[in-house]
Order: structure tokens, then C-alpha cells, then sequence
């Protein structure tokens, strides 16, 4: 379907149909003298509005590639394109622009600020990007009924269940209109119950704002709800599968 | 510089922390670690006491020196100025500041370190390096002007009440409002100085992690 419309588009439209391209990315840890090459060259493209999910064991690669995409660290080598800019060569200042426009970070371990409330940690992403203190509450408040919590905008994290304070960190990544939404293992301190919720959530978002959403997990409830599944393996891209092709029955996974 | 085309223009690429958000933000994470805080502060507290109990003690000897009674005069004069003690107390007091910037630093230090996540995760929001270092530096700050604030005042309580012991109501009758307010400032900015210097190192620290190291740090 893409091919026709391509070619019917500007130029310019196709240059930033991709909004993830990673080239080459290799990334080595030293520790002492040993090397640990945790990716081993990734070439990743993705598509704007897509839902991927990259999907593999404990130290396959996939938290150092989300790093990568997320502008968190560097790679060794190879590049990484966010909307066809190269990250490596963004100063602190465009880095900072990066994370609290561009992208929005959510983490297994919500990684709320304990000293603030729900809405203050919604909202200061906001601060950082220059909105008044007036914008900032209600465009707050206003995420965070949609993401079904409304009534503790002035909880703090300790006061909050677990699915609540990753509802928060949902919120908080949608603070700036992003286009991109990281999720690093976000069901991965929930319990089954909390963990559909949340992707169910993630599944709406993008599906009525576009917003990409990337998302680095091993939990295969992700599977059913994503465009297209990367597969990571000892630091390469094993396979990756679109929705269609994956062999699933409702509600269960390979059963034969 | 580089290619700004897919990015926002310039006038949109504002980061921005107000300093009364920044304060606020301070504040609340010193109040919830509010025991820790106070071990701080106490350093600094004890450290400054003695700076100002010494300068005290020289203000309220020049005042006795120049306008107390005849008795307590030749009392002074009596002990006379030994130049050796002089330099030991000099010595004394600077070693005693050097002791509260360590013990600063490395409180800050352990602060820092317990919120590695914390500090990775604002980076992620968005936050400069320079943002991170203002949080340090600020929270530093208070503590630094409390406990400096309790110090001037202990120093120049006790040196008054330990001189009267010495010679009777004349410290209190020629009390040297002005100079003792001008040394309390001094004792104060002191104070307020080490503190900011003792989290300089910690916050730069703090400030230069990448977000992913900072984020995979198990505390």
C-alpha cells in the first residue's frame, strides 16, 4: 500500500515517512578487558504511526536498542536517524529539545519523581518546554483523565498501585505531543490483569493521536496489538513479522 | 551547526526551568529526606558555630579592650596578645571548615548517588545538564544557609555566655552590635560558600551521566 502512495507524495513527505532508521548500529560495552558486543549491526526502519515491538530474551540486545532509538546512549557505530536527523550529531541543548518534544520515555519501572504529585510529574515535562503553569495543569489534567485518572491528579507515586503510577508515566510521555512514545518493558513490573490494561491503552493512543509507538518487550501480550514484531537475538534482528503473518488464535499463542 | 529541517524551528527550541519551579523542587526533596538533611546541616551548623564563636570572641575583646572598665581592661591586658595562639586558632578554624566541606561533599555525593534514576529520568523529560547541577546546587544551598543561620547564632550565643563567665555583665555593656552583625554576615556567606562548593563536584558528577547509564544503576 505504501509503494502507490509514495509515489504520488512529495519528496520530502517520503523522506520522513520513516521516523526511526538505524544503520549499522553496533554497540560495545568494555568491562576491563572484556568486550561485550550487545548489537552486532541493526538496520531498523520505522514507519510513522507504527506500532512495533521489539521482542527478544533477557540480553538479546533489545533494552541497549531501545537506548539506541531513544537517544538515551550512543552506539560504537552506526547511526541512528530520529525523522531522518542524525542523533550523533545533535549538540546537548538539540539533544534535550530531543527527548522532551520528540520522544516520550516509559520505563518498567515507571521512574516517576517520588517527591511530586501525579500531576506534577505529568506536567513537567511541560515546565521544561516553556508552558505556562496555567497550560501545564490543564493540559495535565487533561491527559490524565484520558488515561483514566482523573480523580488523583494530586496523589503522590507511594499513594499509587502500580498500573496507576505506569498510567501516570503514560501520561508523562504524552506531555509534549510527541511523536514518538519508547516503552521499555512497561508490563513488565505488572501483573496480567494491569499489564492488558496498560497495552490496551498504548494500542488506543496510537490508534486515535498516531503517535508511533516503539515498544521493547518480552511479554507476548504485546504481540496482538502490534503493526509489526522485530525479533532481537544475541544482538541481531532475527526475524521481523508483520500482525498478518503472525499465527495466532484469539487469545492464545501457538496453541496447535 | 546542523541540519535543523525536521526539527522545530529555532524559536520553538526553548528549554527552560523557571528558578521558582527549580526552588520548589529543591525544597521538596530535601523535606523528604528530611533526617538525612539535617546530619548535613548539623555539620555545617557545628563547623560555622565555631567560626563565629572565634570572630566573637575578638569583636567582644576589641570592645572590652576599648571601652570596658578599668578592671576588666588590665584583666586583658594582663593575658595579653600571644601571636602563637593567634595562628593556631586561625589554623584551627580553617581546619574545622575544611572538615564540614568534606562532610558536605559527601553527603551530597550519597544524595546523588541514591537518585541516579531520578536525575537519568528528567534527562529524559528533557532536563539539561546545567538544570541537574541548579537542583544540587540549590538544595545544597539551603541547607547551607539553615544550618550557617543556627550556627551564627550558637557562636555568638556561647562566646557571650562563656566570656561573661570570664568577666561578669561588660561583654553585655559594650556589646559590639555591629561589628558582631558584620561578622555573622561574613560567617554566613561563609557558610553558604562551602556549602555550594562541597556539591559542585558531586553535581557535575550527577549532571554528565548519559540517561542510560544513570537508569541502569541498581541502588
Amino acid at each position: 500500500m505504501s509503494e502507490e502512495q509514495a509515489v504520488t507524495t512529495e519528496p520530502q513527505d517520503i523522506d520522513v515517512q520513516n521516523i526511526v532508521r538505524t544503520r549499522g548500529v553496533r554497540r560495545v560495552y568494555k568491562m576491563g578487558k572484556l568486550e561485550l558486543e550487545a548489537l552486532k549491526g541493526i538496520d531498523l526502519e520505522i514507519k510513522r504511526s507504527e506500532y512495533v515491538s521489539i521482542m527478544g530474551p533477557s540480553g538479546s540486545g533489545k533494552s541497549t536498542l531501545f537506548n539506541m532509538i531513544g537517544a538515551l546512549d550512543k552506539p560504537t557505530s552506526g547511526k541512528v536517524y530520529i525523522d531522518e536527523v542524525d542523533v550523533a550529531q545533535l549538540d546537548a541543548y538539540e539533544l534535550a529539545w530531543l527527548r522532551c518534544r520528540k520522544i516520550g520515555y516509559i520505563f518498567q519501572t515507571f521512574n516517576l519523581i517520588p517527591v511530586m504529585t501525579a500531576l506534577e510529574n505529568v506536567t513537567l515535562p511541560m515546565i521544561f518546554a516553556g508552558l505556562s503553569t496555567d497550560e501545564s495543569i490543564d493540559k495535565g489534567v487533561d491527559l490524565l483523565e484520558t488515561v483514566g485518572l482523573g480523580d488523583r491528579v494530586q496523589h503522590r507515586p507511594l499513594e499509587l498501585s502500580g498500573g496507576q503510577q505506569q498510567r501516570v508515566a503514560v501520561a508523562r510521555a504524552l506531555a509534549n505531543d510527541p511523536a514518538i512514545v519508547l516503552a521499555d518493558e512497561p508490563t513488565g513490573n505488572l501483573d496480567r490483569q494491569t499489564g492488558r490494561e496498560i497495552i490496551e491503552l498504548l494500542r488506543r493512543l496510537n490508534t486515535e493521536k498516531e503517535v508511533t509507538i516503539i515498544s521493547a518487550t518480552h511479554d507476548l501480550k504485546m504481540l496482538d496489538v502490534s503493526d509489526r514484531i522485530v525479533w532481537v537475538e544475541d544482538g541481531k534482528i532475527a526475524k521481523i513479522q508483520r500482525r498478518e503473518d503472525l499465527d495466532l488464535d484469539v487469545g492464545q499463542i501457538g496453541e496447535d | 551547526m546542523t541540519t535543523h529541517s525536521a526539527t522545530a524551528e529555532p524559536s520553538q527550541r526553548q528549554i527552560s526551568l523557571p528558578l521558582s519551579k527549580a526552588i520548589e523542587i529543591a525544597f521538596r526533596s530535601l523535606k523528604i529526606r528530611f533526617w538525612r538533611s539535617l546530619i548535613t546541616i548539623g555539620g555545617i551548623f557545628f563547623g560555622i558555630a565555631f567560626l563565629m564563636s572565634i570572630l566573637t570572641s575578638s569583636a567582644l575583646n576589641k570592645a572590652m579592650l576599648d571601652g570596658g572598665s578599668s578592671q576588666v581592661r588590665a584583666l586583658l591586658e594582663q593575658k595579653g596578645t600571644d601571636a602563637e595562639a593567634e595562628t593556631q586558632q586561625i589554623w584551627l578554624v580553617t581546619l574545622s571548615l575544611l572538615v564540614c566541606v568534606v562532610g558536605i561533599t559527601n553527603a551530597m555525593l550519597m544524595s546523588v548517588t541514591e537518585r541516579f534514576r531520578e536525575i537519568g529520568t528528567m534527562k529524559c523529560l528533557g532536563a539539561l545538564d546545567i538544570f541537574i547541577i541548579e537542583l544540587f546546587l540549590l538544595e545544597s544551598a539551603f541547607q547551607g544557609l539553615v544550618g550557617s543561620l543556627g550556627g551564627v547564632i550558637l557562636g555568638c550565643l556561647f562566646m557571650t555566655v562563656s566570656m561573661m563567665s570570664s568577666y561578669g555583665m561588660e561583654p553585655l555593656s559594650v556589646f559590639p552590635v555591629m561589628s558582631v552583625l558584620k561578622f555573622g554576615l561574613y560567617s554566613l556567606g561563609a557558610g553558604l560558600f562551602l556549602s555550594i562548593v562541597g556539591a559542585l563536584y558531586p553535581a557535575q558528577q550527577a549532571a554528565k551521566m548519559l540517561p542510560a547509564d544513570a537508569m541502569r544503576t541498581e541502588v
